[in-house]
């Protein structure tokens, strides 16, 4: 893996992979966007049951991007990595978009079938806290002007924060909530039918490639910048 | 076909739900493309002048 962990490579396997990467992406949408509209209404959520096609992948691909950073953070402390540093600093913005998009889907989906937008209760603010916990992320990349003590700080706030992942998780089991319990991973199958699963996983499979094609993008763009830096650097010298 | 716009008597949460979905996506996609084409330039017109 280490081995195409240098800029140069990466720079050219990414540039191969991308227009694969990005059609696969547009084809799982449309698929998932079809199969979304045409599932029939549930026999008690109604309609609102294709919000579940957007929020669940989105809450999904929240968190594994936050394990993702997290774990780019760890090689980017240990290893001294500029590449897992550039992976980590450019995760995070897509992580927030997909904690927002979750959330805000979530809490339409909660209107109609709790009654409420909002609930303060574990799972709702755990995931609350997963958006400040990327906004702070990007906040502390911002505050500090030397890249290597940036990509430092923050990949330590990274690292703390990952004892929310499990916080998030277990959250449905551990306090009372109005979120349903886990209906999917869980033993003895999942308790949704089929007609919603295969939307819902072809949703979540379009979401993960988007996730990481947009990652590939804005890591090519960070290194063309960096390479922009050293060039006046050199320049200016 | 109407059926499909009222979402049963939500559709003032799906279509919510699905439009600031897709904006978002767009948005990021828009942006991360066009800040990857803008350092492409730049970076060749600085690599230009440093030659």
């Amino acid at each position: 893996m280490f081995g195409y962990a240098n800029p140069k490579r990466f720079m050219e396997l990414s540039g191969r992979l991308l227009p694969w990467l990005g059609a696969t992406t547009a084809i799982l949408f449309a698929a998932g966007l079809y199969l979304s509209f045409t599932a029939p209404p549930d026999y008690r959520q109604g309609d609102t049951v294709r919000i579940m096609f957007i929020h669940v992948p989105a809450a999904w691909v929240a968190m594994m991007g936050y394990g993702f950073m997290a774990l780019a953070s760890l090689i980017g402390l240990v290893n001294r990595h500029p590449l897992a540093d550039v992976a980590a600093k450019q995760a995070a913005p897509l992580g927030a978009l997909f904690t927002a998009l979750a959330l805000i889907t979530g809490s339409l989906w909660g209107r109609p079938m709790w009654g409420t937008y909002w609930q303060w209760d574990g799972r709702l603010t755990s995931f609350l806290l997963l958006l400040f916990l990327y906004l702070g992320y990007i906040a502390l990349w911002n505050a500090i002007e030397n890249e290597v003590r940036a990509a430092k700080a923050a990949a330590i706030l990274a690292l703390v924060g990952v004892v929310n992942l499990p916080i998030i998780e277990f959250s449905v089991q551990w306090w009372t909530t109005l979120h349903q319990g886990e209906s999917i991973f869980r033993r003895g199958g999942p308790t949704i039918s089929a007609v919603f699963l295969w939307p819902l996983f072809i949703m979540a499979a379009a979401y993960t490639l988007l996730f990481f094609t947009l990652l590939l993008v804005r890591m090519r763009t960070e290194i063309l910048e960096r390479r922009m830096r050293a060039l006046a650097l050199a320049a200016n010298a | 076909m109407a059926a499909f716009f009222v979402m049963g008597k939500y559709a003032a949460f799906v279509w919510p739900a699905y439009g600031i979905s897709a904006l978002g996506i767009v948005a990021s996609v828009a942006l991360s493309l066009r800040a990857y084409r803008r350092a492409k330039t730049r970076l060749a017109a600085l690599e230009r002048t440093v030659k």
